[in-house]
């Protein structure tokens, strides 16, 4: 299976990719749990990962990822970076290309960034996060969490709870869920469901507690506290007591319900702490997984050869 | 300098011509019009000959909305490029937009573009005033002096007036003049840090959405406050279906309302803006299906007056950032007359019609002595072949910049000739 040359988004994964991504996480998986975690596969190789975002979790999880397959990984980070001398993006990126690096991991705050440097620059790319676009690994990771707990992906109820419309976790997750055969809903209130989202093959509804009801999986989503000069909502305060994931609502649902997020989690907004902490939640599996997810990819996309695994 | 334009077909909307003629311009002026061969060329002083075989020949182009940026943005568009650009399509007069810096709200910036047009142009440069001092928003230009230094209208292009009493005393203080008032429709608390009209596209993309209702807004503010005070009105690049049907209603009602679409709102949809070219990118932006349906029925009832370009050069620095960085708009002068022929392709609109809305009509709407055949006046003429196919290659164009999403699109109609006041300014180089 070969897979394309960036991953920018999981639009466009086909089945049979989504599946060679996962399977081969299952791989890299275990080497995270030896005394020694770390293996030749990428021995030589160089990953720079260019972040223009704040990130602590998606950031260390790339670099983890790229050490522990032994390539070189250079972190780069928005204040450090040349454009706050008003540097060009493009003419960075290829100025980091001259280098010779093997892949570029890019996070940015603005939409299309990662497709953009796509078309300027031969290096691979892996899209870390654009705007409110695309944040494809953290789907994909999403998704083999929710395998590895559950198993067949096909014919899942999956709830998608919180701010939609600013949210690029949510696009990846549905373009790959609809992909995986997995059936999506969304909830939040109407300020946050942005317009034609329907279009993309999901349902809508405004009430947790009927959201709930049939799902398998319910994915709570970070609530940007920063938004909230843009009338989108009343108060953090309604917007927890519509929104927030409790024991009460939990009743509601299956019993062996799964509970994600991709983090960070605002305590007590989202989620209440006792969700957080039970058994049906999934949280850091999600974080564990992630690493092996990052791992599959960068071997995938820069051909290391299997043998090199032991 | 004598030029004789033979065999070709002449399309005059303002004096109902449209047949085979034969023209012959002495001086810069139009001396007669006659039917092929019937032209007296016996006492002609070594006349210029084109021949215009195949070919339509109509009034030179009108653009009442282009960007030419000097002063100040010369690495975007000067004056002697955008006219060179604007003769290349086959435009022989333009009305440039005031936001150059210094910002054109004071005499002595219309009589620099004046000078600046006289002197390196050769095409009719007709200066836009401001609105507001500086589009600031906050308090009328003087428009008397404005209009006596040579300014054909007022707008605040790019930066609406959002401020309902000011453009209430624009209304009225314009009437003095009787010049209208352009209006760029935009609520700017409805679109801001938008990039895109909203819709199914821009949730796809994530990018921040522009809705209609932003325009719609504002058309209707702009009616109402006209219906009350008098003075006139012309509304800039309609895009939203819904403002041309608020337009048409005006007009029924005997408002003194025009207004103008550029061919890039009856050409591309937000579906253009995938894959995140910044030549998608302009304001207002590109929008949905039904909207062009809307525009189409506008522009054959007559609701849209006079099609319009929007020339917005800017230079690739300005373009090639993120989607949300970068700068509204795109060159439009050398890919209109491609664009809006396939309206009458599509039969939207005749042949006739087409041209009249590019020469008759904004003409008769901004008082300009342009936009026809007349006999006595200067020559300003265009002759272009409709049927020549060929791809666009933003590589030629004339213009400073380069930002047009049509690069590669294969189209029919192309400019063979352009004369400015009977001189020859453009001729297509494959000739």
């Amino acid at each position: 299976m070969i897979i394309p040359k960036n991953i920018l988004g999981t639009k466009g994964l086909s089945k049979e990719e989504i599946v060679t991504i996962l399977d081969s996480a299952e791989a890299f998986k275990e080497i995270s749990t030896r005394e020694i975690k770390k293996v030749p596969t990428l021995r030589g190789r160089t990953i720079i990962n260019l972040f223009f975002e704040p990130s602590t979790r998606t950031r260390t999880s790339f670099e983890i990822a790229g050490k522990r397959l032994s390539a070189d990984v250079i972190n780069i980070s928005g204040s450090t970076s040349s454009t706050v001398k008003g540097e060009n993006l493009i003419d960075m990126a290829l100025n980091l290309e001259a280098m010779n690096p093997d892949l570029m991991i890019i996070r940015h705050s603005h939409s299309g960034v990662a497709e953009m440097l796509s078309k300027f620059i031969k290096c691979p790319i892996i899209n870390a996060g654009d705007g409110h676009h695309e944040h494809p690994t953290q789907a994909l990771l999403d998704l083999y969490t929710i395998r590895e707990a559950i198993g067949d992906l096909h014919g899942l109820n999956v709830t998608i709870v919180g701010d939609i419309t600013h949210s690029r976790v949510v696009r990846s997750n549905i373009y790959a869920m609809k992909t995986m055969g997995i059936n999506v809903t969304l909830v939040g209130p109407p300020t946050m469901i942005p317009l034609g989202i329907e279009n993309m093959g999901v349902h809508v509804s405004y009430s947790l507690e009927d959201a709930v009801l049939d799902a398998d999986v319910i994915m709570m989503l970070r609530l940007q506290t920063e938004r909230q000069n843009e009338f989108l909502l009343p108060s953090i305060r309604e917007y927890s007591n519509l929104f927030c994931l409790t024991t009460k609502i939990l009743k509601r649902s299956k019993d062996d319900v799964l509970i994600i997020h991709p983090g960070p989690v605002n305590r007590g907004i989202e989620i209440t702490l006792d969700v957080m902490k039970s058994d049906k939640s999934f949280i850091l599996n999600q974080v564990t997984n992630g690493v092996a997810i990052r791992m599959a990819l960068m071997y995938l996309l820069l051909g290391g050869n299997n043998d090199s695994l032991n | 300098m004598t030029v004789l334009i033979k065999n070709g077909t002449v399309i005059d909307p303002a004096n109902n011509i449209n047949t085979a003629k034969d023209i012959l311009i002495i001086k810069g002026i139009i001396k007669s019009i006659e039917p092929p061969g019937k032209l007296d060329t016996v006492n002609l002083n070594n006349p210029q000959i084109i021949d215009a075989k195949g070919c339509i020949v109509c009034p030179g182009l009108i653009d009442m909305h282009v960007h030419f940026r000097e002063p100040g943005f010369e690495y975007k568009e000067t004056i002697e490029s955008g006219c060179q650009s604007a003769a290349a399509g086959g435009f022989t007069s333009v009305a440039v937009m005031p936001n150059t810096n210094p910002v054109n709200d004071n005499r002595s910036v219309t009589e620099l573009i004046l000078s600046l047009a006289k002197s390196k142009g050769g095409i009719k440069v007709h200066p836009i005033g401001a609105i507001t001092q500086g589009l600031a928003g906050k308090r009328l230009s003087e428009m008397a002096d404005l209009r006596d230094a040579g300014a054909i209208a007022f707008s605040d292009d790019g930066c609406p007036v959002m401020n309902s009493e000011l453009m209430r005393r624009a209304f009225e203080y314009s009437k003095m003049f009787n010049l209208p008032l352009i209006q760029h429709s935009e609520m700017l608390d409805l679109t801001e840090g938008g990039c895109m009209n909203e819709g199914a596209v821009s949730t796809e993309l994530g990018l921040k959405g522009m809705p209609t209702e932003a325009e719609d807004i504002m058309v209707y503010r702009d009616i109402a406050l006209l219906e009350k005070t008098g003075g006139r009105l012309h509304v800039a690049h309609i895009s939203s279906g819904n403002s041309v049907d608020l337009v048409r209603h005006a007009k029924a009602k005997g408002l003194p309302v025009t207004c103008e679409v550029a061919p890039h709102h009856f050409t591309l949809t937000d579906e253009a803006v995938r894959g995140y070219d910044t030549n998608t990118k302009m304001s207002p932006p590109l929008r949905s299906n039904k909207d062009i349906e809307k525009i189409k029925e506008g522009l054959k009832d007559g609701t849209i007056d006079i099609i319009a370009t929007d020339h917005a050069p800017h230079d690739i620095t300005d373009k090639q950032v993120e989607y949300q960085n970068a700068c509204f708009g795109i060159v439009g002068l050398e890919t209109a007359l491609p664009l809006f022929l396939k309206l009458v392709d599509e039969k939207i609109l005749s042949m006739s019609d087409a041209i009249r809305k590019l020469t008759a009509t904004p003409a008769q709407i901004f008082n300009l002595d342009a936009g026809n055949l007349s006999i006595g006046k200067e020559a300003d003429v265009l002759i272009f072949n409709p049927d020549i196919k060929y791809s666009i290659d933003v590589s030629k164009f004339h213009s400073k910049s380069k930002n047009s999403p049509f690069d590669g699109w294969k189209v029919k109609g192309k400019v063979f000739h352009t004369l400015a006041r009977g001189k020859i300014v453009y001729t297509d180089p494959d000739l």
